[in-house]
């Protein structure tokens, strides 16, 4: 997710760049990128429409929800991902180990499930409101979203705030308490500044995922760009404002990409390694119940209750009808994605790793460009596409996994281009001069070598497409069911017990990979 | 190992594409009912005759405007739509053939389209549902100009994006203009009215009580009540006949670009044959269009309903219009 370490590519300038490493790249993101721009082409060429719509107090409107929503989910993610972080890695708080995988956890939770879990919680008919015997209120509308969306994807700035304590050195931390500051000025001027560039990038993908958000969103009812967008193009037989609308949430994309690039400024920490574990704040007894109370009540509502809720409606089916089509149809799709961008990842990685260019570089960046792409947009982009120019593989399994592939790219690319740079390209380099061939080379002596990164590459793209739903949405072939689209079809017509199944299932296979990527990591 | 993985995601991909392409004995249906609704049928279909069915289910007006996008590479050999509207704007742009006049003859004048071009297949009433709990018949909208009253503020359930919503919106326009029917669509979003993806999810909080009244068509509130034994909520017909008081076919319409006339038109006249027509007394709660079928028991008479007097096919013209008024009225 987070952008590869910038430590200088060794490039091999002494052999010529074969053409075909070139090719998979191209094969890889040309999926996402042909239909963007054939659907930039069409919103271009909409003429005064497009200043029409985009000029709308609709379009305002829309822009003023989701910058609300986007704004508040920074806010909250931020002030739990970095308090969690520091009560697991920097106090001496009881059962911290278990406490760093509870709290990441969430992970495997898409948006449109813990949103499921909710409706299905609150309100008249809600479970909790059963279980307490008088009615909660019904949990929609913007704080349903807020609070959603925090849950969704608070793990994130967790992950990039706790990496980053783990790292740095707590001698100036230690310094300033000596010279009598507080622990709170302390975190606040020394330790807050130094954990700002990975939070930051935490921060980015939590405001990419809120404001691509179409599930959570959609079930709760909140009007923001996804929702609307998909709602004017399964609603109007017109669809020119959802193309523009659906252009105008990729500006705001930018916006927030920029946004981050420009706060990040040129900060940089370089601390030595760190060679002896940092000193941990003492909890009074009151500090360390609060710290327990929070972070019970975090487990509580980002997985207690959503599993139990879960579980809860699904033992009111009688008979619960396992869906194999759709179980299958996600496997399917997931598994083909996983292959596919790995097998294009490792020479693509090669390429930028192996032979560093200015094109390389542009590359690898628009690898993260993509990926940054809302996937309403990339969905719509390509039914345009594919409904004018692609003729028998419209509505394909082909063209459904091509863009897995090609948005989910960076996250095999990642993986794989940091395995490749810790491994000496002499390696390569005295396979060549044997007399192997670079195709040769790079299946029988890089791919072995950096298998983990192309491992934990596959893992990333199978978990996200799994949880992938507005691309699904929009183009899963006739007839292809998967569970993303089972839970959000039920859902979205308040069957509540007929979604949880197919739910707990995806949460199920979600944490296969999560585990063991979870597992490599520690 | 990766070599392996490479040339076993290829040949996936590549079995994956021949696998969706399998020549002419498939029947291609674009359902714009749910599957919810119609499944079960479309599954007896394929058992009763043998012939392999793939649906596309999405809303009625998503598959007229993906047909319409898709022109001649349409995969789709069938339309089988919620609303006269979207069959219309299929209709419109030359995708349907004239349907034979043995099958059209079925089927009173009024619910099929005027050129033969789509066939109506079970009726529908478009209708009130409100919380019996809390309201009296007496407190209700009599029309639709009522629900602009500032008493229903907050509590009216729509669904604008549904294909039936906008069919009504076309029905006001072709009664009142286009300027009225702004101006009423404007009085509607200044009434705060609680907006839905669909009709079953309104029915649903106006059972629960979280929703006072709702713009439905009245068969969801029946298949909540036999999936429940009992609701808290009931159907109120407009007694006038008005764009509120619709009563419109769901229909279908076989598609020019189809390589399968002869299935195709099993599947149209399979609808209309008696088992089918009896599946959506019972199963879905329409009215049956077909002489000789009974209609549920708990309904009004078709032949009883006010509804306003206009041609069907009429609709699909002002279909665009409806729904940039609804989204300029900023309910899309």
């Amino acid at each position: 997710m987070t952008a590869p370490p910038d430590t200088a590519a060794v490039a091999t300038r002494a052999r010529p760049t074969p053409w075909w490493l070139w090719v998979a790249p191209g094969l890889a993101l040309l999926p996402a990128l042909v239909p963007f721009t054939f659907l930039m082409g069409r919103v271009l060429g909409s003429g005064s429409r497009l200043s029409d719509i985009v000029l709308s107090s609709q379009t305002a409107r829309l822009i003023a929800n989701t910058a609300t929503l986007v704004v508040l989910v920074v806010i909250s993610t931020a002030v739990i991902g970095i308090g969690a972080a520091w009560l697991t890695e920097r106090t001496d708080l009881r059962g911290r180990r278990l406490w760093r995988v509870v709290v990441m956890l969430p992970l495997v939770m898409p948006s449109y499930v813990i949103a499921l879990a909710l409706l299905a919680a609150t309100g008249p008919r809600g479970y909790l409101s059963d279980l307490a015997g008088f009615t909660i209120p019904a949990v929609s509308g913007l704080i349903g979203a807020w609070l959603t969306l925090t849950l969704a994807t608070y793990p994130y700035v967790y992950l990039a705030a706790s990496a980053s304590l783990r790292r740095l050195d707590s001698a100036h931390e230690e310094a300033a308490r000596g010279l009598g500051a507080g622990p709170w000025r302390a975190f606040r001027t020394i330790v807050l500044p130094q954990l700002r560039p990975a939070v930051g990038s935490g921060l980015l993908v939590v405001a990419l995922y809120t404001l691509s958000d179409f599930g959570a969103v959609s079930l709760l009812r909140f009007d923001s760009f996804s929702r609307v967008v998909y709602a004017q193009y399964a609603g109007r037989l017109d669809r020119t404002p959802a193309a523009v609308l659906a252009s105008v949430l990729v500006v705001l994309a930018l916006v927030v990409v920029w946004a981050e690039w420009r706060t990040r400024g040129r900060a940089a920490y370089h601390g030595r390694p760190v060679t002896r574990p940092p000193r941990l704040a003492r909890l009074s007894t009151t500090g360390s119940a609060v710290a327990t109370g929070l972070l019970t009540a975090l487990a509580l509502v980002s997985l207690v209750i959503p599993l139990g809720v879960l579980v809860a409606w699904a033992s009111r089916v009688s008979g619960p009808v396992i869906p194999w089509d759709a179980m299958a149809g996600s496997l399917t799709a997931a598994t083909l994605a996983a292959l596919l961008a790995s097998a294009l990842a490792l020479p693509t990685a090669v390429l930028i790793a192996r032979h560093s260019s200015r094109t390389t570089r542009w590359v690898e960046r628009t690898a993260y460009a993509v990926f940054a792409l809302p996937h309403v947009t990339i969905g719509l982009a390509t039914v345009f596409f594919a409904a004018r120019y692609l003729g028998g593989f419209y509505q394909s399994l082909t063209v459904l996994v091509a863009v897995y592939a090609a948005v989910f790219f960076a996250q095999a690319l990642g993986p794989t281009r940091a395995a490749l740079l810790q491994v000496s390209p002499a390696i390569e380099e005295a396979s060549r001069s044997l007399g192997a061939g670079p195709m040769r080379t790079i299946v029988r002596i890089t791919a072995p070598t950096v298998r983990r990164g192309l491992v934990a590459g596959a893992l990333l793209v199978f978990l996200t497409t799994m949880k992938e739903l507005p691309a699904t949405l929009l183009l899963r072939p006739t007839g292809f069911e998967t569970l993303a689209i089972d839970v959000w079809s039920a859902a979205d017509s308040l069957l509540y017990s007929r979604a949880a199944v197919p739910a707990i299932l995806l949460l199920v296979v979600a944490a296969i990979p999560t585990y063991l990527l979870t597992r490599r990591e520690t | 190992m990766v070599r392996r993985s490479i040339a076993a995601a290829l040949s996936l991909l590549l079995l994956a594409t021949a696998c969706g392409d399998d020549g002419g004995t498939t029947l291609t249906i674009y359902s714009g009912r749910s599957e919810e609704l119609v499944g079960p049928l479309l599954t007896r279909f394929e058992a009763e005759t043998g012939i392999a069915i793939e649906v596309r289910y999405a809303s009625s007006t998503d598959l007229a405007a993906t047909l319409r996008e898709e022109g001649s590479a349409s995969p789709a050999d069938v339309f089988f739509a919620q609303d006269p509207a979207s069959l219309g704007a299929v209709a419109e742009v030359g995708m349907f053939r004239v349907l034979t006049p043995s099958i059209l003859a079925l089927v009173p004048d009024g619910f099929s389209d005027r050129d033969g071009l789509w066939v109506g297949v079970s009726g529908r009433s478009r209708v009130l549902v409100y919380d019996a709990v809390t309201l009296d018949p007496s407190d209700l909208p009599t029309n639709a100009d009522d629900l602009l009253d500032p008493i229903w503020r907050g509590r009216i359930g729509i669904a604008p994006s549904n294909a039936s919503f906008l069919a009504f919106v076309a029905a006001m326009i072709l009664d009142r203009g286009e300027d009225a029917t702004a101006e009423w669509l404007a009085g509607l979003a200044a009434n705060d009215p609680q907006i839905f993806s669909g009709n079953s999810p309104i029915v649903t909080e106006v059972n629960n009580g979280t929703v006072a009244i709702g713009l439905v068509n009245h068969y969801y509130l029946l298949g909540l009540i036999a999936d429940q034994g009992a609701a808290t909520a009931a159907n109120h017909f407009f007694p006038n006949a008005g764009p509120e008081s619709l009563v419109m076919p769901a229909g279908v319409g076989i598609l020019t670009t189809t390589d399968s006339l002869g299935v195709a038109e099993q599947f149209v006249e399979f609808l209309l044959t008696a088992e089918s027509q009896q599946y959506f007394a019972e199963e879905t709660f329409e009215y049956p269009l077909v002489d000789g079928v009974e209609a549920p028991a708990s309904l009004p008479p078709l032949d009883t309903l006010a509804h306003p007097d206009l041609d069907l096919s009429d609709l699909a013209t002002v279909l665009d219009l409806a729904t940039d008024l609804v989204a300029a009225a900023g309910l899309l």
